[in-house]
């Protein structure tokens, strides 16, 4: 790819979505433009450049925006195909690949939102679908170095991102990662070995306070 | 991919399934020959139990003994290995990021929402016709950039997000029969309008996006089971 790119990203630093990106074009050696947007006012630019859906992050790519964090992950693959590929070669891993990338995608968050910002019966149904969920992806990975196999992929990009919550939901879900999920956990040390997701992911400190003003915005603690 | 003797591809599906619809129409496409498993309603075989043990749920492509999963994946997967046939997906990263894009919306947004249309009355009903016109006609405007002029989304050839978008065409047109409804119109999206038309009728689709009484007998047939979900995957 030309070193004449012009690449910038527009997003929000404590979004998940955003630091799949940020890993992404780590992990290619991209230069980009970062921009923070405030989301309760949101710049005239992220508005031009992702009129349907109106949200972070947007990846703008020579003028031309690329939105969905997935899809933007994808097309940064796809388009420097020469360095570090996020996919294997054969199709069936590939499918393979997608499929515990869409897996992650739709059964992740929602669990984790739920255990981190509730308390009492509601938090112990969220806990329960938590553990399920990463007790299916422990399973997967088994006792491969990253989900992919030998090399760090898409389906790590992807799960890396919640290594940073890992402390806050220990400490607000009363358990331990590492004595739930053991597998997972190794895989975590590996994952931040990496420098792409080592500098990419804020410190864990940091999202832990972020959920305890949203906690205390809420009136749980 | 050389050619695979029709053992080789499965499909495990039902016929009122716009994701099994999808899988179908790539399958088309590539002019591979498959053998259709057709899942009884109200229950799952073994074979998809093991196939798709995390979501037990259809279509399931099996290849060569080997499960793929969710339809789109599927259908990433067909282009890829029977690469020799048309192109499904465009080959640039940009083209196809934008059709991903689409096809998300459609799955996301448009899909959901319709099927919403069926159990909602008066104002809240309105409300959500108004929203999926919105967005059809945001894809109407995805239509026109990405047609150039042409036939389908994909250009001369039907492409992804024809696959994605079309397979809903049957149920779009039986939740207008029932809802009493138009969602695709004329005046709205003509373009969209002209493009169901090619698509319906061209070679690789006719006859697998089931017929609008057909879904509407089987919507009916739905309603008295209770708790099946209207032809989600």
């Amino acid at each position: 790819m030309a070193d004449d790119d012009q690449v910038i990203l527009l997003d929000f630093w404590v979004s998940l979505f955003g630091m799949r990106v940020r890993i992404a074009l780590a992990e290619k050696e991209i230069k980009y433009e970062y921009r923070n947007e405030d989301l309760k006012n949101k710049s005239d630019l992220l508005l031009k450049m992702n009129p349907v859906n109106k949200k972070i992050p947007v990846l703008i790519h020579n003028g031309k925006p690329v939105c969905e964090s997935l899809i933007i992950v994808q097309y940064i693959d796809e388009v420097w195909k020469d360095r570090s590929p996020f996919m294997p070669s054969d199709p069936y891993e590939r499918a393979q690949a997608r499929f515990w990338v869409d897996f992650i995608d739709k059964k992740v968050y929602l669990p984790s939102v739920r255990l981190a910002t509730t308390k009492g019966e509601e938090q112990e149904a969220a806990k329960k679908e938590f553990f399920e969920v990463f007790e299916i992806l422990e399973g997967e990975l088994g006792d491969k170095p990253y989900f992919q196999g030998e090399a760090f992929g898409f389906v790590d990009i992807l799960l890396s991102t919640y290594t940073c919550y890992f402390h806050t939901f220990e400490t607000f879900g009363n358990f331990s990662m590492e004595v739930k999920f053991p597998k997972i956990t190794a895989w975590t040390k590996r994952c931040m070995q990496r420098e792409s997701v080592a500098k990419t992911l804020p410190d864990p400190k940091k999202m832990w306070e972020v959920v305890m003003e949203r906690r205390k915005g809420l009136g749980l603690d | 991919m050389a050619n695979s003797s029709c053992s080789d591809v499965k499909v495990l599906g039902a016929w009122p399934s716009p994701f099994v619809t999808r899988v179908r129409i790539a399958l088309n496409i590539k002019s591979v020959k498959y053998e259709f498993l057709e899942e009884a309603l109200g229950s799952k075989s073994q074979l998809l139990l093991q196939s798709n043990p995390v979501y037990k749920k259809i279509p399931v492509l099996i290849h060569g003994g080997k499960p793929i999963s969710e339809s789109l994946i599927i259908v990433q997967y067909i282009d890829e290995v029977w690469s020799s046939g048309p192109s499904i997906l465009p080959s640039d990263p940009y083209d196809r990021a934008i059709e991903r894009f689409w096809a998300a919306y459609v799955d996301d947004k448009i899909f959901p929402s319709m099927k919403l249309i069926n159990t909602a009355q008066g104002e809240e009903k309105a409300a959500i016709v108004e929203q999926v016109t919105e967005g059809l006609v945001l894809l109407e405007e995805a239509f026109q950039k990405s047609s150039k002029g042409k036939a389908f989304f994909g250009g001369d050839r039907i492409g992804f997000l024809d696959i994605a978008f079309g397979s809903m065409l049957g149920w779009l047109r039986a939740i207008e029969k029932m809802g009493g409804v138009k969602l695709l119109d004329e005046a709205k999206t003509p373009g969209l309008v002209q493009w169901a038309e090619s698509l319906c009728a061209d070679g690789a689709v006719k006859g697998i996006i089931p017929d609008t009484e057909k879904l509407v007998e089987f919507a009916k047939i739905l309603v008295k089971m209770k708790g099946v979900p209207l032809g989600k995957n």
